[in-house]
């Protein structure tokens, strides 16, 4: 396979990318100046439209699409939101971004408001990102300064004024909704819809919101074309006419147990195998891996021998995973406890659902004292099947919540448990040898304290 | 008008109605569980309680076509077309999932909860909960936390629905209330130095779907089962809201808001919710008493009321007699007093009694307004006093015919929670040989009356208010008056000479008969009352008083 070219990780190890005239000289703003006047909001829609980017948060939802429920004529002001709250464990190619590019998230997001008629942008960061809030600011400040920003933007009547916005550390503020609420000032919890974000999301005005990489495609879309965007990646499914396709180039979190983990940019479509062995230089320690988290450890796991599915927007599915997500890849070697990574699992999100919808609320804390059970040795079997039990009744799929956190909650448990059931029956048998079998309910643990 | 399926039965929806999925259910007559949801409350679809399955029917063909997954009833709307099933394997198994999702970390203290039989959790956990408990056992904590003056939080009992926070940022618009933590370490609590402290508080007791919340004039006081609830109205301002007044062998313990679109909602006010225990005060005056000299002298009631009917007769030769229409009585006691007097005196003198009043009208954000008149029937006795003859009087009119020595004979009713009379107005009739005094405490008044009658309170009456916005409602008598004290209203009958018991229903009839504006009351009165015609109010067309009632 040839080398893949990065394009959107293309300036990161130039010395002070993150200044505008590193980024100019390196034909930043180009894109910028090729659309804002010459070309109409609507034809950059249309352009995003016809290049099939779909979302990098996690949805994987058409960018250009979403763009496009916006109401017509709306007298404003319609608000853009970029989600920059990467929380997703595992996932940090945003921060790559955002501390290495700022100019080219910057520029993405002016592109996008054009096209939106946005005439304001936040860009929600989460907190433990400090030197990407010093960066994107000193970015934001120096477009206000070159004219890339405020009033009469490339003298033009597009105004446009963009606000950082720390987050105060939350995995729900990551949902778009959830994101909103937070923004407004209000807890974090995420709407119910309809109405949608782009009918009513920030303060009650047309929103839409997008993931910082999202912006970033829109920018090499519009300085390259559609048709260079669709060259890469995988083709819509012709006999699938709900497959949206995979095109364009994506950043790859790697990291677990690989020897060379980092953030990668290739084709959308390369396997999971490709993607360790190619970029990540192979497992570490002459291990074999295990398992991996295909996007985020919210989209369940692969065995190894699934290794060679794809990372596009259907292959993840394709073995009974959530989706692509993020695309942060956490290898497993063979010395993992897939026990210990779900009761990993299962207290990042009894920590981090809001409390709003009971099913998540109480399966994921529920989850996490079984867990803590079984991890205590006295786990029995019938503790599986209620596991999967929580597992396969949480979430948006099965219609039990308001957002699809409670589905990332659910697929590391599904996951794990049927794909890897015989190690946790070896593991309860061995651990809890003379009550495994006990099927009578027994006094719970003293739950860890998971705050 | 649509046609919404329900289970498969057909449950007709005007266009512009919007209801959700819960609302067309129940027109069908299937009850969907929830525990978030609130007609008064703003939808936030998170206790998952009324999940069902929803689909549409095509209008040409009748297929209908069913969605994958579930969706909540409260956020569904039902629209012509929409499809419901509520009772399918998938929705069954998905509320015992919530139930027994929401009793992992509930302490199930049952037999010390006020809310038990009255808890939403214990009824749907009987009808839909699993039949074991699976999640493990572990110790419960049952930790009680201060909000403020009026209520208590049970903080483990809580189920997360939200409807109090709700309440404080949608109705009272005080927002005291608020969730803390996240997750399943999730309470609700208030802010240090910002109790729950509004007189709108008491809602959230009723909001509560389980025991979380207490209500600490009512707590411990009383099993939910052993008591029986009446319709009645609120006489504690002029916006006269619907309550269910709950008791138990004839003893109030708590008053609750009884929903009255018209009128309060689904909401009533601290004053009002509270104010109740005036019913039960040691004070109230019992056994009647005839002054003879400067001695008082025990009578019975029907001693008394052989006496009346001479004797008023007797002094309406001698002069003008009078009668002050308290604002606390009912329409219909009213009217039988005014009735009696007139029949001695086709002259007398009649006048409302005094209008307490305290500070401003005081409106929340919802609309909900406690009035600053703080009794509930003016509008109803003015309508009297003005008929037939159109003149409205007032107590300083009494007063000043009875300083000119014009009035032979005065009945004055009270009736009021509060002290209402002092010395000075007191000594201004003590000039007139015949008063007769019905009221609940001891006043000035008392000390001067001829005819000591001791009077019922709200609990005890039975009869119709008419509200700031001329709204008549009827209640009925939740307890029996004090041994010792009689209904005023039986009193009148009685002295008129009426056969078997006091029946406000007949006087109402009589008085939509005689008097134009109570002609709507004519029907039946509904649960949520009967609107008046407000420009009928001053009018005074009907004829001289029907006799005969």
């Amino acid at each position: 396979m040839a080398k893949f070219e990065p394009v959107l990780l293309a300036n990161i190890d130039v010395p002070n990318s993150f200044t505008c005239a590193v980024y100019e000289s390196r034909g930043g703003y180009q894109a910028l100046r090729k659309a804002v006047g010459p070309m109409q909001p609507a034809d950059v829609t249309e352009v995003v439209k016809t290049s099939g980017l779909r979302g990098r948060g996690g949805a994987g939802f058409p960018t250009g699409l979403k763009w496009t429920f916006l109401p017509k004529g709306h007298p404003g002001p319609i608000y853009m939101c970029i989600n920059a709250d990467e929380s997703e464990p595992g996932t940090f190619n945003n921060r790559i971004l955002m501390e290495l590019d700022p100019h080219q998230v910057i520029e993405g997001v002016i592109l996008s408001c054009y096209a939106t008629r946005a005439t304001t942008a936040y860009i929600y960061l989460r907190y433990e990102y400090p030197l990407c809030y010093e960066r994107l600011q000193l970015a934001i400040d120096e477009c206000y300064a070159a004219g890339y920003l405020g009033k009469n933007i490339l003298g033009t009547d597009f105004a446009l004024d963009i606000y950082l916005h720390r987050g105060a550390a939350a995995y729900i503020c990551g949902e778009e909704t959830g994101l909103i609420e937070s923004l407004e000032g209000k807890r974090a919890w995420p709407r119910i819809k309809p109405p949608f974000p782009a009918v009513e999301g920030v303060f009650h005005k047309p929103t839409v919101v997008n993931n910082i990489e999202t912006a970033c495609c829109v920018t090499h879309i519009i300085d390259r074309g559609a048709d260079w965007f669709k060259s890469i990646g995988v083709p819509a499914d012709p006999n699938n006419p709900r497959d949206a396709g995979s095109y364009g180039p994506k950043l790859y979190c790697l990291s677990g147990h690989v020897n060379k983990p980092g953030c990668y940019e290739a084709p959308l479509g390369i396997t999971l195998r490709q993607l360790i062995d190619e970029y990540g230089g192979g497992v570490w320690k002459g291990r074999r891996a295990k398992a991996a988290i295909p996007g985020g450890i919210s989209m369940g796991l692969f065995t190894e021998a699934e290794f060679d599915t794809p990372l596009d927007f259907a292959g993840p599915g394709r073995v009974g995973c959530l989706g692509l997500g993020t695309a942060a890849v956490v290898v497993l070697d063979e010395t993992v406890s897939i026990v210990d990574f779900l009761h990993n699992s299962c207290r990042f999100f009894a920590h981090e659902s809001c409390g709003q919808c009971t099913p998540c609320r109480e399966g994921t804390a529920w989850s996490l004292r079984m867990l803590n059970r079984i991890k205590a040795g006295k786990g029995r079997l019938k503790d599986l099947d209620l596991l999967l039990e929580i597992g396969d009744s949480i979430g948006i799929i099965p219609g039990t919540t308001i957002c699809g956190l409670a589905d990332g909650a659910a697929w590391p448990i599904k996951n794990a448990i049927r794909k890897f059931r015989s190690e946790f029956e070896e593991y309860i048998r061995s651990t809890n040898p003379a009550g495994y079998a006990v099927v009578d309910a027994v006094p719970a643990l003293p739950v860890l304290a998971h705050h | 008008m649509g046609i919404v399926l329900v289970n498969g039965v057909e449950v007709e929806v005007a266009d512009d109605e919007r209801l959700n999925g819960i609302q067309a259910a129940a027109r069908a007559g299937v009850e969907i569980p929830r525990y978030c949801w609130h007609p008064g409350l703003s939808v936030v679809a998170s206790c998952r309680m009324c999940l069902v399955e929803t689909g549409t029917r095509n209008a040409e063909t009748g297929a209908i076509s069913m969605m994958p997954k579930l969706v909540p009833a409260c956020q569904t709307p039902a629209k012509a077309g929409t499809v419901f099933v509520t009772e399918s394997e998938t929705v069954k198994k998905a509320r015992a999932m919530v139930e027994e999702d929401l009793l992992i970390d509930h302490p199930i203290d049952c037999p010390i909860c006020d809310k038990a039989g009255e808890c939403y959790l214990q009824d749907y956990h009987f009808e839909h909960g699993q039949k074991e408990r699976r999640a493990d056992i572990r110790p419960f904590t049952s930790r009680r936390r201060d909000l403020g003056p009026t209520v208590t939080l049970f903080v483990d009992r809580c189920v997360m629905c939200s409807r109090c926070v709700r309440f404080g940022r949608e109705v009272a618009g005080t927002s005291e209330l608020l969730v803390i933590n996240r997750g399943s370490d999730e309470e609700i609590d208030v802010l240090p130095g910002f109790p729950l402290e509004n007189k709108l508080s008491g809602n959230v007791v009723d909001l509560c779907p389980v025991g979380a919340l207490g209500d600490k004039d009512f707590l411990y006081q009383q099993r939910v089962w052993f008591m029986k609830r009446h319709k009645q109205v609120c006489t504690h301002c002029a916006t006269g809201c619907s309550i269910w007044t709950e008791e138990n062998q004839d003893h109030v313990y708590r008053v609750r808001p009884r929903e009255n679109p018209h009128v309060n909602q689904w909401w009533m006010c601290d004053i009002g919710r509270y104010g109740f225990h005036h019913v039960h005060d040691a004070a109230r005056l019992v056994g009647a008493e005839r002054r003879d000299g400067d001695q008082y002298a025990a009578i019975e009631f029907s001693e008394a009321i052989a006496d009346l009917g001479p004797r008023f007769d007797a002094q309406a030769k001698q002069g003008r007699l009078a009668a002050v229409l308290s604002p606390f009585l009912t329409v219909e006691e009213a009217f039988l007093l005014a009735h009696w007097i007139r029949s001695r005196d086709a002259d007398a003198l009649m006048a409302v009694g005094p209008v307490p009043v305290e500070g401003e009208d005081e409106r929340f954000k919802s609309g909900f307004t406690i009035r600053a008149e703080r009794c509930p029937n003016r509008r109803g006795i003015e309508a009297i006093v003005r008929h037939p003859r159109g003149e409205l009087a007032s107590w300083e009119d009494v007063h000043s015919e009875a300083e000119a020595g014009r009035l032979s004979g005065v009945w004055i009713t009270g009736g009021y929670p509060k002290p209402w009379v002092d010395d000075a107005a007191a000594a201004k009739l003590a000039g007139v040989p015949l008063v007769v005094v019905q009221d609940l405490f001891a006043s000035p008044l008392w000390e001067i009356a001829t005819y000591r009658l001791p009077g019922a309170a709200f609990a005890e009456r039975e009869g119709s208010y008419v509200n700031v916005d001329h709204r008549l409602q009827a209640a009925e008598w939740a307890v029996r008056p004090p041994a010792g004290a009689r209904v005023e209203g039986s009193v009148y009958w009685q002295l008129l000479g009426l056969p078997g018991m006091y029946k406000s229903r007949r006087v109402l009839d009589d008085l939509a008969a005689t008097i134009g504006y109570f002609a709507p009351a004519a029907a039946l009165v509904p649960e949520t009352g009967v609107q008046l015609d407000a420009s009928a109010a001053e009018a005074s067309t009907a004829p001289l008083l029907a006799s005969g009632s």
